[in-house]
C-alpha cells in the first residue's frame, strides 16, 4: 500500500539519507551564525539558499515527491502554491518596503 | 461569567434597529413554528439538515443565499432612502446605525449572499456535469455548509444582540482596532468572516479533488463543460486566496483581544499591511464571484442559441488566465496608499491586462449567439442584460486602473457604481440565470417564464436607475458612505437612485411571485424527461430531480457537449441490460454539530465568554475525533433498489411529450440560414 | 503509485478502501497542506515587514537563544525521522514496532513544544510580551501558530494510536496515518522557514 502522493516505496535508506542531508543543511547555517564566519549579507544569502535546498530535501526524502511517480495533480498543486507564495510574499514585501522607503 | 454581555446589548437605541431585531426574531420564530405545525422536523432532520447529498446541500446553500439577499437588500433600500432625504437633515438613520448598515450590506452581499449562491449552484450542477455520483468528500461538503450557515447566523444575531461593525465591509484599521471600536461590532464581523472563510477553503479543496479525480471516463480536461472549468478555477481561488482573509482577520482579532500591534498606530504596527493582506484575498474573491457566473452564461447562451459554444478553447484559456492574473492586481484597491510610481504602474497595467481575457469571453458569447436561433428564456434575458451592462462596468474598471484617475475617483460613489456594475450583472445576474436554468433539474418543474421576464425587466431597469446616477455623482465628487450631506446638486441624482432601488424591490417581489405561481402550476410545468431546454451537457441526462446516485450507469464521454452527442447518436436513453450495487455516503449530523460549535465559539469570542469558547472548542474537537474514527461512512444501495428507481424513471420518460423545440440543426456561422431570413 | 502498492508487502487486513478513494483523500489533504502553507507564507511576510519594529522594546538579538533554537530544531528533525521509521513499520504491518516509533515521535514532539513554551514564558517574564511591540506580536503569532500545529499533530498521533490499539492496523487507520505523516513532515518544513527567517537573521 502506498500513499498516492509518493512515488517510490519509502525505505530505510531513503529516510536515513534525507535525515543526514537535513542534519548537515541545518548544522551549516547554525554554525555560520554561531561562529560569525561570514559578514551579514552573504550569511543571509547562504541561509536562504540552504533553507530552500533543505525544503527540497524534505520534499524528496520525507514526503517522497519525485517528478516521475507523484501524480500530476499533486505536483501541480505544489507548483501553483509555490508560485502564489512567490507572488504574495514577494509582492507584499515589495509593496511594504517601497512604502517604508517613501515614508522615511 | 457573562463577559461583555448585558442588557445594554439589546438594540434599544433606535426604533429602526428595534424593528430590525423584531423582524429577525419574528422570522426565525415563524420558520420554527411553521416546521412544527407541519410536523416536518423529522423529515427536515433526516432528509436535509444531516444530508450529505450534494444536490440537497446545494439547495440549502441557495436558500441561505436568498434569505441573506433579502437581508442585504433591505440594507440597500435603507441606505438609498436615507441618502435621498438627508440633504441638510439627519434623515431617519443616526450615523452609527447608518454605518452598521453599509458594513453589513457589503459583508452580507459578498460573503453570505454571493458565496453561498455560487457554491450552491456549483454543488447542484458540477458533479452531474462531470458524470459523478457525489463530490469527493460529501461530509466535508456538509461541514462547509454548516460553517457558512454559522457565520451567517452570527451576522443575523448581531441584529438582535449587540451591534454589527461600523467599519465598512473591508474593516480597515486603525478604525476597526480596539481603540476606536471597543464594542462588539468588529468582532462579529471578523468571526463571521473567519467561519465562512474556512468553509470556503474547504469547499475549494472539495471541488478541486472532485473535478480533477471524479470525471466520467472519456471526459478529458478539454472536454469539461464550461461551468466545470469555471468551478475548478473558482475552487483553486477559494483554496489559495481565502487563507489571506483568515490571516488578516485573525491578526486583527489578536490586536483586539490581546492588545497586539499588527495594525495599530503605535508600537510599530503597520496599518497598510492589513489592506495588503485583505486585498490579496479580496481581488481573487471578485473572480471567485464572477467566474462561476461566466460558466452559467456560457451554458445559457449555447443552449438557448441552439449552437455549439463559439471558441470553447479560448473560453477555457481566458478563464485560466483570469484566475492567474487575479492574484497579481491587488494593489489597485489601494493605489492612494502612496506607493512609488513603479509599484502603481505595475499593478495598474496588470489590472488592464485582465480586461483582455474578459473581452475574449464577451466576444465568444456574442459569436455563439450569432445566427443562432435564440429562445428568450428568462435566463437568456439575464445573460443579455449581463453582456451589455457588464461591458460598461468593465470600461469604468479600466478607467479606474489608471492610477492618476484612481486618485480622483478613490472613495467616491464612482467606485461604488463601478463595483456594483461588475457584481450585479457579472455575478448576481449569472446566479439568477443559473437559478432559472437549473431550477427544473433541482425540483422537477420549470419556473413560470412570464413572471420571470417581468422580474428581469425590473431588475435591469432598476439597476441602471440606481447606479448610473452614482457614476455621475462620483464625477461631482460625492464620497461614498455619506450619512447626510449639504450639496443640493446631489439630491436629484440620489432620488433617482432610490427610485431604482425601489424598482429592484419590485423585481425581487416578482421573483417571489414567480416562485409561488410556479409551485402552484407545478403539474403543468413538470419536467418529465429531465431535459427541459434541449440541453447539451450531462446534467440533463439525469432525471429531474435526479436520483440520489445521479447516474445508475456512469456515462461514457466521447466529446465536448457529451449529452448532445449521446442524443445525436440516439443512445441517450438506452436502458442498460443490468444494474449494479452503488456505494453511497451515509448521512451524518457531524457537520451540523461542528458548525453549531463553531457558531457558539464565534458568539463566545465576540462577547468574551471564555468558558463557553473553551467548551465549544472541546465539543467540536470531540465530534471531529468521533467522525475521524468512523470507518463505515458509506452504505450500499442494492441493484434491485436502483432498478426500481430507474424503472419508474423510464415510465416517466415514456409519458414525456416530445420536446417542443424543433429538431436541432447545427447552424454554422457564416452559412445562409434556412428560409433566407437575412 | 501502482508500482509501489504492488511492491509493498500486503499486510493490511480488509476493511475496504479502494485506491481511487485513497488517492482522492491524498490529493485533498495535499491541497489542504498547500493552503496551510499559504497561511504560513503570509504570516512570514507579515513577520518580515514588522521584524525591525521593536518600538523601543527588546530586540531579536537580545531575546533569541540560538542553543535553544538548535535544540528545538533537532527535536523536530529527529521526530520527522522517527515518524519515517513508523511509516516503514506500518508498511511491514508490524503494529508493535509502529506504536513504539509513534511513542518516540510523541516524546520528541512534546519535548519541542515544552522547549517552545519555556522560551515563550521566559520572554514574557522578561517583559517581552506579545503586546510590547509589533515585532513581538508577529514573532509570537508566527512561532506560536507553528507550535499550535505541532500540538494538534500530537493530539492527532495520540488519537490514531488509540485507533491502532482498538481497531488494529486496518486499511482506514493506515490511510489516516499516511496523511498524518504528510502533516508531520510538513510542519518540519515550516520550521526550516522559521529558523532561517526568524532566529538566524535575528541573531546575526
Amino acid at each position: 500500500m502506498s500513499n498516492p502522493t509518493h512515488g517510490m516505496a519509502p525505505g530505510l535508506r531513503i529516510y536515513l539519507t534525507g535525515f543526514t542531508l537535513a542534519l548537515i543543511l541545518t548544522a551549516i547555517p547554525f554554525g555560520l551564525v554561531a561562529f560569525e564566519i561570514l559578514p551579514r549579507t552573504p550569511a543571509l544569502l547562504t541561509i536562504a539558499v540552504l533553507a530552500i535546498v533543505q525544503v527540497l530535501v524534505h520534499l524528496r526524502y520525507f514526503l517522497h515527491l519525485d517528478l516521475k511517480h507523484t501524480p500530476r495533480e499533486n505536483l501541480f498543486a505544489l507548483l501553483f502554491a509555490a508560485f502564489l507564495i512567490f507572488i504574495m510574499v514577494g509582492g507584499s514585501l515589495w509593496i511594504m518596503f517601497d512604502l517604508h522607503h517613501r515614508m522615511m | 461569567m457573562l463577559g461583555r454581555l448585558s442588557i445594554d446589548a439589546l438594540p434599544l437605541y433606535s426604533w429602526v434597529a428595534m424593528t430590525g431585531a423584531f423582524v429577525t426574531i419574528a422570522g426565525a420564530l415563524s420558520v420554527l413554528g411553521l416546521v412544527t405545525w407541519m410536523g416536518k422536523w423529522r423529515y427536515l432532520w433526516t432528509e436535509w439538515l444531516t444530508s450529505v447529498d450534494h444536490k440537497r446541500i446545494g439547495i440549502m446553500y441557495v436558500v441561505l443565499a436568498l434569505v441573506m439577499l433579502m437581508r442585504g437588500f433591505i440594507d440597500a433600500l435603507m441606505m438609498r432612502s436615507q441618502q435621498a432625504i438627508a440633504l441638510n437633515s439627519e434623515g431617519y438613520l443616526p450615523p452609527d446605525h447608518f454605518d452598521q448598515i453599509f458594513s453589513s450590506h457589503g459583508t452580507i452581499m459578498v460573503i453570505f449572499m454571493a458565496m453561498p449562491f455560487l457554491t450552491g449552484l456549483i454543488n447542484i450542477v458540477v458533479p452531474q456535469q462531470i458524470g459523478a455520483r457525489d463530490v469527493a468528500f460529501p461530509f466535508l461538503n456538509s461541514l462547509s455548509f454548516w460553517l457558512t450557515a454559522g457565520g451567517a447566523g452570527l451576522v443575523l444575531v448581531s441584529l438582535v444582540i449587540g451591534k454589527f461593525s461600523t467599519a465598512g465591509w473591508t474593516g480597515y484599521p486603525p478604525y476597526s482596532g480596539i481603540d476606536y471600536n471597543p464594542y462588539v461590532g468588529v468582532d462579529y464581523w471578523v468571526w463571521s468572516l473567519v467561519l465562512s472563510g474556512v468553509a470556503s477553503t474547504l469547499t475549494g479543496i472539495n471541488f478541486i479533488v472532485t473535478i480533477l479525480k471524479m470525471r466520467a471516463p472519456g471526459m478529458t480536461l478539454m472536454r469539461m463543460p464550461l461551468m466545470t472549468w469555471t468551478a475548478l478555477c473558482a475552487s483553486l481561488l477559494m483554496a489559495f486566496a481565502f487563507p489571506a482573509l483568515t490571516v488578516a482577520g485573525g491578526m486583527l482579532e489578536l490586536d483586539r483581544l490581546f492588545g497586539m500591534h499588527f495594525f495599530t498606530n503605535d508600537a510599530g504596527g503597520n496599518i497598510m499591511m492589513f489592506a495588503n493582506l485583505l486585498w490579496i484575498w479580496g481581488h481573487p474573491e471578485v473572480y471567485i464571484l464572477i467566474l462561476p457566473a461566466f460558466g452559467v452564461f456560457s451554458h445559457v447562451v449555447t443552449t438557448f442559441s441552439g449552437k455549439r459554444l463559439f471558441g470553447y478553447a479560448s473560453l477555457v484559456y481566458a478563464t485560466i488566465a483570469i484566475m492567474i492574473l487575479s492574484f497579481s492586481v491587488w494593489l489597485h484597491h489601494f493605489f492612494t496608499m502612496g506607493s512609488s510610481a513603479n509599484v502603481n504602474a505595475f499593478f495598474g497595467i496588470a489590472t488592464m491586462i485582465i480586461a483582455v481575457p474578459t473581452g475574449v469571453k464577451v466576444f465568444d458569447w456574442i459569436f455563439t449567439m450569432y445566427r443562432g436561433r435564440i429562445r428568450f428564456h428568462t435566463s437568456m434575458l439575464f445573460t443579455l442584460g449581463f453582456l451589455v451592462t457588464f461591458v460598461i462596468g468593465g470600461v469604468s474598471g479600466v478607467l479606474l486602473a489608471v492610477p492618476p484617475v484612481d486618485f480622483l475617483m478613490h472613495n467616491t460613489t464612482f467606485l461604488v457604481a463601478h463595483f456594483h456594475n461588475m457584481l450585479i450583472p457579472g455575478a448576481l445576474f449569472g446566479y439568477f440565470a443559473g437559478f432559472q436554468f437549473w431550477f427544473p433539474k433541482a425540483f422537477g418543474f420549470r419556473l413560470d417564464e412570464r413572471w420571470g421576464n417581468r422580474s428581469f425587466w425590473c431588475w435591469i431597469i432598476g439597476f441602471y436607475l440606481a447606479f448610473m446616477p452614482l457614476y455621475y455623482l462620483g464625477f461631482m465628487g460625492m464620497p461614498r458612505r455619506m450619512e447626510h450631506y449639504s450639496v443640493a446638486d446631489w439630491q436629484p441624482h440620489l432620488i433617482v437612485a432610490a427610485a431604482g432601488a425601489a424598482l429592484i424591490l419590485v423585481g425581487i417581489i416578482l421573483m417571489i411571485v414567480q416562485l409561488v405561481v410556479s409551485v402552484r402550476r407545478r403539474d403543468e410545468l413538470r419536467d418529465l424527461a429531465g431535459d427541459p431546454w434541449n440541453g447539451r451537457t450531462l446534467e440533463w441526462l439525469t432525471s429531474s430531480p435526479p436520483a440520489p446516485y445521479n447516474f445508475a450507469v456512469i456515462p461514457e464521454v466521447r466529446g465536448l457537449d457529451a449529452f448532445h452527442e449521446l442524443k445525436e447518436r440516439g443512445v441517450a436513453y438506452v436502458r442498460p441490460d443490468h444494474y449494479e450495487d452503488i456505494r453511497m455516503p451515509k448521512n451524518t449530523a457531524c457537520g451540523l454539530l461542528i458548525g453549531g460549535c463553531a457558531f457558539v465559539f464565534g458568539f463566545a469570542m465576540v462577547w468574551h465568554l471564555w468558558w463557553l469558547a473553551v467548551i465549544s472548542v472541546l465539543a467540536g474537537l470531540v465530534v471531529v475525533v468521533f467522525r475521524g474514527s468512523q470507518d463505515e461512512t458509506e452504505y450500499t444501495m442494492s441493484a434491485q433498489e436502483v432498478e426500481a428507481i430507474e424503472n419508474a424513471r423510464y415510465e416517466q420518460l415514456a409519458k414525456a411529450p416530445r420536446p417542443e423545440f424543433d429538431e436541432e440543426e447545427e447552424v454554422i456561422p457564416g452559412a445562409p440560414l434556412r428560409g433566407g431570413v437575412m | 503509485m501502482s508500482a509501489a502498492s504492488q511492491s509493498a508487502p500486503v499486510a493490511m487486513p480488509a476493511g475496504f478502501l479502494d485506491t481511487e478513494r485513497r488517492s482522492k483523500r491524498a490529493l485533498g489533504f495535499w491541497v489542504y497542506l498547500m493552503s496551510d502553507a499559504i497561511i504560513f507564507a503570509l504570516v512570514f511576510a507579515t513577520y518580515v515587514v514588522l521584524s525591525r519594529n521593536y518600538a523601543g522594546g527588546p530586540t531579536a538579538a537580545e531575546l533569541f537563544d540560538l542553543k535553544r533554537t538548535f535544540g528545538e530544531t533537532m527535536l523536530l528533525l529527529f521526530s520527522s525521522a522517527t515518524f519515517g521509521f513508523a511509516t516503514l513499520a506500518m508498511l511491514e504491518g508490524n503494529r508493535a514496532r509502529l506504536l513504539v516509533w509513534l511513542v518516540l515521535t510523541v516524546a520528541l514532539g512534546a519535548g519541542f513544544v515544552a522547549l517552545e513554551i519555556g522560551e515563550f514564558l521566559g520572554m514574557i517574564e522578561g517583559g517581552a510580551t506579545p503586546d510590547r511591540s509589533a515585532f513581538l506580536s508577529a514573532f509570537f503569532t508566527l512561532v506560536g501558530l507553528h507550535g499550535l500545529h505541532v500540538s494538534v499533530g500530537l493530539v492527532w498521533i495520540l488519537v490514531l494510536m488509540g485507533q491502532l490499539l482498538i481497531k488494529g492496523l486496518t486499511r482506514p487507520v493506515a490511510s489516516r496515518l499516511f496523511r498524518l505523516g504528510l502533516f508531520w513532515h510538513f510542519l518540519d518544513i515550516i520550521w526550516i522557514g522559521i529558523f532561517s527567517v526568524v532566529y538566524l537573521p535575528g541573531v546575526l
